[in-house]
């Protein structure tokens, strides 16, 4: 029976595409393996339930199609069969959401060793921020925002003026270190997207998101952007560039900090309007 | 958004109220036979334009709420300040409320086959319904002149548009009343003519209610309330 | 099955509605243009639905020949890509599949389906469609006007939707959003009608529970509809005030184009949640009536009652209720409170329950049946597929943790084609082949139906099946093209080219559908007033198609459930919902 037969490689075709489909999740950089693993149950889960599902529905098509003289039968319903279909769902779905949300528990729940890093998304380009020696992101806003202060820190802010500011759109982080990346944009939603980190997080105008991770193994990976900003959204990229400790404070010593960057002029401009007042 | 879910928490009950009438569990496969024999085959004992206008009312109530939610949500971010409500809105209110009034006599007269009384309760309400219109134009009008404009602040900005929302619904049925009006002066039968004009009586109802609602938030009584339902949501 | 006793069968009096109640068409227009008649206004809402649908399909040809092949077609540009995307997916879901279950099927199906006459309000019903045309018409205009439609994809996120970057900034959101207002007006109309026609306008004998699951899944879905487009309708009127008068609803203080702008304080979020208050109902509102139909078109063509009725209408009714409070799992990674994710996850995988009984019942009604392999039938077969695909995809998406890697990326493009793509066409295709007979009075060609399910079936699921593992590998969505990324492998670009291969395939096969409906219309075989030998109401008219006020001078009496098939001991495998127990008394009382 053709159609049954076709159902059927339908569902055997699907199984074995998976297996053998050389398209797969990119390897893992960071500690969210966690995420990977609940990919892989929820993957064993409904697959089994898509198979069955569809191997029974081709059986019946082969075993019940129309022959002359067949009736089928009359059966309104059977509630224990439907009682033992629903439970067996039920276990099925917690077996996917228990771990999942405990996984989300870990994924909300920063260390409180991790150390800041602030990603600023602008239509369509990445900044970056390290804590300087004080290990304190000073404050921002958009109002600040100048061509000579593009990330709109606060100038009267003592944290903010030895803040590391990365406007090259590379990041370099050290391997093993947690590190909890505050998220921040000043346009538009953008969304910091490293595919082999798993975690990501949409950046929202007007409010600071984060996401904490460790990465876990060194090398240079790509930064997308995720959410929809505009035309030249797929042009937004950067690097992020995982570091053995040595080399990561070699590159750290080589960037400028807020005050290293501003101009003296404006520095004083500055302190002059503020004395002012 | 505590407000939409408790908008439909109370729709989710009157449904489940309503449905718990009609025999959901019923095994239909066993029920064969004529009409009658089962009960929940019939309509409700409403006419189809009553029912109807009790679901627009629901309609238009999840729109109030959904409006409702957005400015709780949005008066809780600091750049907002509430702006002083005119007093002329307190007048407004007062010809809405004898609005509702007259709309309910002439139902009434409606149902005492009453004919002048049904004509002089439909024109007095629609009268003072427009009046109220012009009230709220007037309100806008001393409030520009103040300096409050609509995109000066978030708070303003909410008073335009709740306020013309609900003009927008109330300029809506002063069509219906039109209509009805306009049959009754041309001598239709009273008995035709009562459910047209008990429709217009409950929209009108419904209308100062919402008007109430709106006034208390946009005056911050209700402030208090909804502090109370934001801290019982966090 | 005899448990009731039949002494108390009376001579029921038909209910005859007098002749004045009716709404009389008096001239051509009255009767094909500005008709009250709800079949007329059905087709009208299908024809239009799918004129716009074929531009949508046209846009998914140009966004798959960029994606595909990027960089050979200089006719398309970056701005004009989102565009394709933006347009393709509102016209998609609302405008399509929104109208065309709700005002075309709903408009057509239920006054038929419950023995009514008309709609209650045959007058509102003409304006909902005429709203409904005016808001296609100012939607297809932005193609148009200066700077072309709005490229803010079909969610139109602010504060990007209203910005000088996005394409689109100046005319193409302010019509969208204008649209969007008049389809809401326009369907709340409709909706009216639909809901009260089902509960005044049923005739005697037709409970709630001798309705065909076509019309609970429609009317359920109404309900939701008219519940959840009040939301997109405020975040519509507040993102156009934003735009218009730049007030701050949703607009917080930003640099747009390295200026400072106006706006200040604003919460894109506050857009967010209410969008998707409206956007997840939205894709049930798509889903219930695809659940309802192809219930139907099972039973009907395996010649077996559905399975667990009773289940199947407290499964729809949990789903409607349910998918009111899992909205913001769309926006796990939007920057929203953390700690929403474990509540919305758990509501979310919930609502999997009562869909999975209904996937359980649809292939244990096939079991023990006698299956017809019509081209209704092969297209249920095709939707209970591609609809346990998506919807397994669905618990990956939802389960908040799983969601982080996965969201924005093809995976969740694939998901939401299959789910609310492929799986609701493949019912509104099985459906037409189903209901054409009872509209022209002629069969569709099978043979052309055969080949037209083939193809599209088979090329759907090539399309949209491989795309998931585009989506794990990491491709995200959206972009015109995907540049070096060192993750992705050449490969993964030859899968991009066959897809679109495939995608334009599909797309053009859908002509020799559109070439069985104009031929068939003309030369197609008469059918007779009940081809499939169905139960339910709609085809049991005098006359096929059916005439003015659907029922003659008397309205159908109902004397049992919809689905009375293959019941043991009577003499045909059908007994319509109308035939009284007497006939079929005594045989029935013998096999008891």
């Amino acid at each position: 029976m053709a159609v049954a037969l076709i159902l059927l490689l339908v569902a055997i075709g699907s199984v074995l595409f998976h297996i053998y489909s050389p398209w797969w999740w990119t390897p893992i950089a960071t500690n969210w393996a966690y995420i990977d693993h609940t990919i892989n149950i929820t993957f064993w889960i409904t697959g089994f339930v898509f198979v069955a599902v569809i191997a029974f529905m081709a059986y019946c098509v082969f075993r019940f199609h129309h022959k002359e003289g067949r009736r089928a039968d009359y059966n309104p319903e059977n509630k224990r069969l439907e009682w033992w279909l629903s439970v067996g769902t039920g276990v099925g779905v917690a077996a996917m959401l228990a771990p999942g949300l405990v996984v989300w528990h870990q994924f909300v729940t920063v260390p409180a060793d991790a150390t800041e890093v602030e990603v600023m998304g602008q239509q369509w380009q990445w900044s970056f921020r390290l804590p300087g020696k004080d290990g304190r992101l000073g404050t921002s806003d958009v109002r600040n925002i100048a061509s000579d202060n593009p990330m709109g820190l606060n100038r009267d802010d003592a944290h903010a003026q030895d803040d590391v500011v990365i406007e090259s759109g590379e990041l370099h982080l050290q391997v093993g270190k947690p590190v909890k990346v505050l998220l921040r944009s000043v346009d538009v939603l953008h969304d910091f997207y490293v595919p082999e980190f798993r975690a990501k997080m949409d950046m929202v105008p007007g409010m600071v998101t984060y996401f904490w991770m460790t990465p876990i193994r060194t090398g240079t990976f790509d930064v997308l952007c995720a959410e929809l900003c505009g035309a030249a959204h797929y042009q937004m990229r950067a690097k992020v560039i995982v570091d053995e400790e040595g080399e990561y404070h070699a590159w750290l010593d080589q960037q400028k900090t807020f005050a290293e960057l501003s101009p003296a002029k404006a520095v004083v401009k500055a302190t002059y309007q503020s004395g002012g007042k | 958004m505590s407000a939409v879910i408790l908008f439909l928490t109370v729709l989710a009950v009157i449904a489940g109220w309503w449905l718990s009438q009609q025999r959901l569990t019923a095994k239909p496969w066993l029920e064969e036979g004529p009409a009658g024999d089962f009960p929940g085959g019939d309509a409700m004992a409403w006419p189809a334009a009553k029912v109807g206008l009790g679901v627009f009312l629901a309609v238009a109530s999840a729109l109030f709420v959904l409006f409702i939610s957005a400015y709780s949500m949005r008066m809780s971010v600091v750049d907002w300040r509430p702006l002083p409500v005119p007093r002329l809105l307190w007048v407004n209110t007062g010809v809405l409320v004898l609005s509702s009034v007259a709309l309910q006599w002439s139902y009434v007269a409606a149902r005492r086959h009453d004919t002048e009384g049904v004509i002089i309760g439909l024109l007095a309400g629609g009268a003072s319904a427009v009046i109220f219109l012009a009230g709220q134009l007037l309100a806008w009008q001393r409030l520009g002149a103040a300096g409050y404009f609509v995109a000066s602040n978030p708070a303003n900005s909410f008073f335009y548009l709740l306020t013309a929302v609900h003009g927008l619904h109330l300029t809506g049925g002063l069509v219906a009343l039109g209509r009805t009006s306009a049959k009754m002066w041309r001598g239709a039968e009273i008995a035709e003519m009562r459910l047209s004009v008990e429709l217009c009586a409950i929209y009108w109802h419904f209308l100062l209610l919402v008007w109430l609602v709106l006034l208390g938030l946009l005056t911050g009584w209700t402030d208090d309330f909804v502090n109370i339902c934001r801290q019982l949501l966090s | 099955m005899v448990d009731i006793p039949y002494e108390g069968i009376r001579g029921i009096p038909p209910a005859e509605v007098p002749d004045v109640e009716l709404y009389h068409p008096r001239s051509w227009w009255t009767r094909y243009v500005f008709s009250q008649d709800a079949k007329v206004i059905a087709i009208q809402y299908s024809l239009t639905a799918t004129a716009i649908g074929l531009v949508a399909l046209v846009l998914s040809w140009l966004m798959r020949l960029q994606l595909g092949f990027p960089g050979t077609f200089s006719f398309i540009d970056a701005n004009q890509y989102l565009q394709f995307i933006t347009m393709h997916g509102m016209i998609m879901v609302i405008y399509l599949l929104t109208a065309l279950f709700l005002g075309g099927f709903g408009n057509y199906l239920i006054p038929l389906m419950v023995g009514a006459r008309d709609m209650v309000f045959p007058y509102v019903n003409m304006l909902s469609y005429w709203v409904y045309l005016l808001a296609v018409l100012v939607l297809a205009s932005t193609f148009f006007v200066p700077g072309g439609p709005t490229g803010a994809g079909w969610t139109l996120y602010p504060p990007q939707a209203i910005l000088s970057g996005t394409p689109g900034q100046d005319w193409g959101i302010i019509l969208m959003m204008s649209s969007l207002i008049l389809f809401i007006i326009g369907f709340t109309m409709g909706g009216l009608n639909y809901v009260v026609t089902v509960l005044q306008a049923r005739t005697r004998g037709m409970t709630l529970m001798r309705l065909p699951l076509t019309v609970w899944g429609i009317f359920t879905a109404t309900v939701m509809a008219l519940l959840a487009f009040p939301a997109l309708f405020v975040a519509s009127v507040m993102l156009l005030l934003d735009r218009l008068l730049g007030t701050s609803f949703f607009m917080p203080s930003l640099v747009e184009m390295g200026t400072l702008s106006k706006y200040g304080g604003g919460s894109p979020l506050l857009f967010q949640h209410l969008f998707w208050f409206f956007g997840h109902p939205e894709v049930y509102i798509v889903a219930l009536p695809a659940f309802g139909i192809v219930s139907d078109l099972i039973s009907t063509h395996a010649r077996k009652n559905i399975f667990g009725y009773r289940m199947m209408v407290w499964a729809i009714v949990a789903i409607g209720a349910l998918s009111f409070i899992v909205w913001a799992h769309h926006m796990y990674v939007s920057g929203m409170f953390p700690q929403f994710g474990y509540f919305f996850a758990t509501t979310t995988l919930i609502i999997a329950i009562p869909t999975a009984i209904k996937v359980y019942n649809w292939v244990l009604t096939l079991w023990r049946g006698d299956i017809h392999l019509t081209v209704p039938m092969l297209f249920a077969l095709g939707f209970i597929i591609t609809f346990v695909n998506g919807g397994l995809t669905g618990l990956f998406l939802g389960n908040v943790v799983v969601d982080v890697p996965l969201s924005d990326t093809m995976f969740v493009v694939a998901h939401f084609h299959m789910v609310m793509g492929v799986a609701p066409i493949m019912v509104v295709l099985g459906a037409i082949y189903h209901w054409y007979p009872k509209v022209t009075g002629r069969m569709l060609n099978e043979a052309l139906g055969k080949f037209h399910f083939w193809v599209t079936f088979l090329g759907a699921y090539l399309i949209f099946f491989p795309m998931h593992y585009l989506g794990l590998l990491g491709v995200p969505r959206r972009y015109f093209e995907l540049g070096d990324a060192t993750f992705i492998p050449s490969s993964a670009h030859s899968l991009n080219a066959f897809i679109s291969v495939v995608a334009l395939t599909v797309g053009f096969s859908q002509l020799v559908f559109l070439f069985n409906l104009a031929w068939s219309l003309f030369k197609g075989e008469a059918s007779g007033g009940n081809p499939w030998r169905a139960t339910t109401l709609e085809w049991q008219t005098p006359e096929t198609p059916p005439g003015h006020g659907n029922w003659g001078k008397e309205l159908p009496v109902v004397y049992r459930w919809a689905y009375d098939y293959s019941v043991p001991g009577a003499a045909e495998d059908f007994i319509p919902q109308n035939q009284p127990p007497r006939a079929t008394q005594l045989v029935q009382g013998a096999a008891s």
